[in-house]
């Protein structure tokens, strides 16, 4: 293992975001590697890359998002690919057992972690896999996975986009954002729970709060409802549903708008609402269910984002995380309600890497340690 | 509609009003006069009469109509049964027209509209909601309190700040709304949550077997949401220490019920629970009448002609069901009795009250010493002492009324109810507010009142009055044979010795049973300790504010010497006395009585009063304590207009069990014998010790 480059250099380069419900991997391929660098390369080295990049699907529930792999980027000096890969926490085992069969600890001294599995699972790495963990602060590594991203753009296009229109079915449309002076800015990362920041530079920023219902709340409630088993699953049911049969609505209260308060007819009062009826609860399908929970958790963080927003001054508010991937219903919901509540005030705006900002964030931090 | 007849009391409806909440409980206020018998007092016309065998003055029950505010909270499961009772007593009204709000408006409209044969008006239920807050806020001391987690207090009571705006009303019903308050009229909605009691129901009636509210709440409070929710230990290991976030938070709400391996069982049990995470000086706090606060502004809102909001209102203790404890474990039949059928009953009084303007703080002031809520052991004692007391108290009430035939039945039933309320605030201590002595007494008075015994001791009084007015004179003589100085110890201490002779402490009332004859003299002689001239040195005080104890021996004997000597020394006197019947406490119409009848017998007390020297106020209260915070205005607007600079407060319920601690802007002086020997203990002392507290405040 005699490498000249420093350690910092040794590949493979991995970053890390052990969340509650997912592990978000990200990789990088390297693709100027010399003839003189792939003859010294070690053959577990060469394996991990092999196996890695030629395959999409791991195991029975590791994935690569391969529409979200970055070409030809440049990091460090060197040129090649980053790619993202994710699968469920509870299978975090399994990996770390890969990782010793694959002899990971002789390639690498430290693996950049981050999130709350960073600790839960850092026994499990030092004992099983013979490996020491580097462990990162998620939001840290969040804030700088984001501004990363944003700043090398997705493959030409950009990194971040914003609906017009977003209830209008005909008319709505995904437009780019130029996020070049993103400051300052309300970040809001919807994961199995959700965290708000208040960015204003680089290495200011503060979280406001955050809330238990997120996406695992949805994905939870989902099961419990619907039986469901997969979010892929109970997404598709959602898009099948009728909401305003679970939940109460103002109109269904007042007859209509609340003019009192400004509030209207359409918005939701009460939330599983109509539940409480014995009639009603017989006279709802599960994808009414499905529905009514994710208009539920949607409406709940936009709301608490809108709060937020209002509190800290901040006009501009990024969601990420995974709980948007696939999830065009929640973006547009949340980009029509901070448009509407906010008298036009606010503006939500996403970003195509959703949940793997953590994970770049703590590949950086690797890079960065040398 | 089984407690609204209640003995004795007619109703008249004037004025009736409906929340119907959409979900399941209706809130019914209703406004009506209630008739109840008063104790009056009458002078004789004593013009050139003998009056050495003659009563003092004259007792007469009379009739008199006050007005009552009623909150009634029931499933609507009742309404039928509530409109019926409503169509029976809808008598003398002019109302074409009944006021509604909430969901159920619109659902029971036609039934209501059908029924009595009104027309339903529709109000705004945020209005009234925040009509009603402030009404509570204004009105019931000890409204609001906050909710302790890990503490053996679950509630700790907070006193009304005097200006209670600005707030935020977080209204959480089927959903939440977020109201901020500026002023009366002035609000504005900032936010809410679709998520919220209708979202708990409605869930929990998809997830489980069970379909009711209630019921819900009891099997939640047996569930154990960490096997359903993801905690930050989950996630982390344990605390997520950067962000100080502890272990035990949640981190995803549901999150753990993807896992397939950790399946639910049928009967599974979920909670829901709420975050708040306050910064800064911000505290959530509760308020004890939640339930009511649309129906109370709904109310106020239909009454704006009879202007509730220009009179004060009082709780009453005797026809209000508690709050109960949130934990159904500890009390689950309690706490579904409460749920189905829970009222409130608010007393119009005669007079606005205000704070006495001589508060040093009006916003820290707290009326009572002990909090009972907090204080275990002195909690035990006072139940204990109020519990064996209750047998006597009953006895002289019924005694009070010797010509009546059912008196001993209504003295029965009085002691039954006070027993009872007795016995609930030992389970439940926070359930009419901070527990003291002083509500454990003022709940005496309102369930004596209730079972129309208006005032058991009118006749002891009328006596010990009669009796002490033949020993002025001399009490008077024997005092201006004394030097200043020795004349100073005299008053202090005759002031002191009148204050012993109470019927409302045991000890003394059983001396006072057993030795009729226990003198004036005696009573002096079994005082612990001296007081002090010390408040009646230096210059003479513009004007002395006196609230007065006992009737008897204490207010002539004791106060009216002392009250002499200040007019002598160019003191101006305000002499304030209840303005209804507690215990053996003087009252204002008696002191008239009284102070007329010195004034006859001394020059100083007659030309004081011509030259409105010595004016007699009342207090606007009928409780042997004292609340300074609710005063009745007039005797404010005197305070102010005569310049008080000395406050003399008198007897162990408004010194010692209240005032205590009470800070005022000018100088004052509490004094009183301790009858208690438990209290006198715990304070140090011996029975019949002396309290003598002379204040000056610090510049």
């Amino acid at each position: 293992n005699e490498q000249i480059n420093g350690p910092a250099f040794f590949f493979p380069w991995f970053g890390l975001d052990i969340g509650g419900t997912l592990v978000k991997l990200v990789y990088f391929e390297p693709k100027d590697i010399t003839a003189e660098e792939e003859e010294e390369e070690v053959e577990n080295l060469k394996s991990i890359r092999k196996y890695l990049t030629s395959n999409v699907a791991y195991g029975s529930t590791g994935i690569r998002d391969v529409h979200l792999e970055l070409k030809d980027l440049t990091l460090c000096g060197r040129k090649g690919n980053l790619h993202f890969i994710r699968f469920p926490t509870h299978d975090m085992p399994a990996f770390i057992q890969m990782g010793s069969e694959k002899h990971f600890s002789s390639l690498h001294t430290t693996l950049c972690a981050t999130g709350g599995g960073a600790y839960k699972f850092e026994q499990d790495f030092r004992t099983m896999g013979d490996l020491q963990l580097c462990k990162l602060d998620e939001l840290d590594c969040l804030i700088k996975g984001v501004l990363y991203i944003d700043s090398v753009g997705f493959n030409g296009h950009s990194e971040c986009y914003y609906f017009e229109n977003p209830t209008d079915a005909e008319r709505c449309q995904k437009l780019p954002f130029n996020l070049e002076n993103p400051y300052p800015l309300l970040l809001v990362n919807i994961g199995s729970g959700v965290s708000i920041l208040a960015v204003y530079s680089k290495e200011n920023y503060k979280r406001v709060t955050g809330t238990s219902l997120g996406g695992g709340t949805f994905f939870g409630l989902c099961c419990l409802l619907t039986g469901c088993s997969t979010f892929e699953e109970a997404l598709e049911m959602a898009s099948h549903g009728d909401s305003t049969k679970v939940d109460k609505l103002v109109r269904d209260i007042y007859g209509g708008d609340y003019e009192r308060f400004g509030l209207p007819g359409w918005a939701v009062a009460s939330s599983f609402g109509n539940m409480m009826s014995k009639e009603k609860r017989e006279s709802v399908s599960k994808e009414d269910l499905a529905k009514a929970t994710l208009i539920t958790i949607t409406n709940n963080i936009g709301s608490i984002a809108r709060m937020c927003a209002l509190n800290e001054n901040i006009n501009r508010v990024v969601f990420v995380g995974n709980f948007l991937r696939i999830n065009t219903i929640s973006m547009r919901l949340l980009a029509y309600a901070l448009d509407y509540w906010s008298k036009g005030q606010l503006k939500a705006l996403f970003l195509e890497h959703e949940g793997y900002f953590g994970a770049v964030g703590a590949l950086l931090e690797l890079l960065d340690s040398a | 509609m089984p407690n609204l007849d209640k003995w004795g009391i007619s109703l008249n409806l004037s004025f009736i009003f409906f929340l119907l909440t959409g979900g399941s409980l209706t809130k019914l206020a209703y406004y009506s006069t209630v008739q109840h018998k008063v104790a009056r007092v009458r002078s004789f016309d004593h013009s050139g009469k003998d009056i050495e065998n003659e009563p003092l003055y004259e007792i007469s029950v009379q009739e008199e109509i006050t007005a009552r505010l009623h909150f009634i909270k029931f499933e609507n499961t009742y309404i039928e049964t509530c409109l019926d009772f409503i169509k029976d007593h809808l008598v003398n009204t002019e109302t074409k027209v009944i006021k509604a709000t909430g969901g159920g408006a619109y659902k029971f409209k036609d039934l209501i509209e059908k029924k009595l044969g009104l027309k339903v008006d529709k109000e705004d239920v945020m209005t009234c909601l925040i009509k009603g807050c402030n009404f509570v806020l204004r009105n019931i001391p000890h409204e609001v309190f906050a909710y302790q987690k890990d503490s053996d207090t679950e509630f700790r009571f907070q006193t009304n700040h005097p200006n209670i705006f600005p707030y935020l009303l977080v209204n959480i019903g089927s959903g939440v709304s977020i109201v901020k308050v500026e002023t009366e009229d002035k609000f504005e909605w900032i936010g809410g949550s679709s998520i919220g009691g209708g979202t708990f129901w409605g869930l929990g009636a998809l997830l489980t077997k069970t379909k009711k509210f209630d019921e819900l709440l009891q099997l939640a409070s047996k569930g154990q949401h960490t096997n359903v929710d993801m905690l930050v230990k989950d996630v982390y290991g344990g605390a997520y220490q950067t962000l100080g976030l502890s272990g035990n938070l949640i981190a995803s709400s549901f999150g753990k019920s993807t896992t397939a391996d950790k399946g639910i069982g049928p009967s599974g049990t979920i909670q829901l629970q709420c975050f708040i995470l306050w910064q800064g000086e911000v505290q959530a706090l509760f308020l004890r009448h939640e339930g009511y606060l649309g129906a109370i502004g709904a109310f106020l809102k239909g009454a704006e002609q009879d202007n509730p909001n220009q009179y004060s209102w009082g709780e009453n203790y005797a026809g209000s069901s508690g709050l109960m404890s949130t934990s159904p474990d500890v009390y689950p039949m309690q706490r579904t009795r409460s749920g189905t059928f829970d009222m409130l009953e608010m007393d119009r009084l005669e007079r606005p009250l205000v704070n006495l303007p001589l508060l040093k703080d009006p916003s820290t002031y707290i009326p009572d010493t002990v909090d009972l809520t907090d204080d275990a052991m002195a909690r035990k004692y006072w139940l204990t002492c109020f519990e064996e007391a209750l047998d006597g108290v009953a006895k002289r009430a019924a005694a009070s009324q010797p010509d009546s035939i059912d008196a001993l039945q209504r003295a029965e039933k009085f002691r039954q109810k006070y027993w009872n309320k007795l016995q609930t605030l030992r389970q439940q201590p926070f359930a009419y507010g901070t527990l003291t002595v002083r509500s454990l007494l003022d709940t005496r008075e309102h369930c004596l009142n209730e079972f129309n015994f208006p005032d058991p001791y009118s006749k002891v009084k009328q006596k010990e009055n009669g009796i002490a007015l033949k020993c002025f004179q001399s009490v008077i003589e024997s005092l201006d044979s004394l030097g200043w100085e020795e004349r100073q110890f005299a008053l202090v201490k005759g002031l002191l010795a009148g204050n012993v002779f109470d019927w409302g402490a045991k000890a003394v009332s059983d001396v006072l049973e057993s030795e009729p004859q226990f003198g004036f003299e005696e009573a002096k002689s079994k005082l612990q300790g001296r007081g002090s001239s010390a408040a009646v040195e230096g210059p003479p005080h513009k004007c002395a504010l006196i609230f007065a104890d006992n009737s008897g021996i204490d207010i002539i004997l004791g106060v009216f010497p002392f009250v002499r000597e200040l007019l002598s020394r160019g003191t101006e006197v305000i002499l304030a006395c209840n303005s209804g019947p507690a215990l053996n406490d003087v009252t204002y119409s008696e002191s008239l009585i009284v102070t007329e009848r010195i004034a006859a017998m001394d020059p100083v007390i007659q030309s004081a009063l011509r030259e409105e020297k010595l004016l007699l106020v009342q207090t606007g209260s009928s409780s042997p304590c004292l609340d300074l915070s609710r005063l009745d205005k007039g005797l404010a607007v005197l305070v102010r207009e005569r310049k008080t600079d000395l406050v003399i407060i008198e007897g162990m319920g408004r010194a010692i069990h209240t005032n205590y601690y009470a800070a005022l802007k000018c100088e004052s002086l509490k004094l009183a014998v301790i009858k208690n020997s438990w209290l006198a203990d715990r304070l140090g002392g011996k029975i019949f010790s002396v309290i003598f507290k002379y204040e000056v405040p610090c510049k």
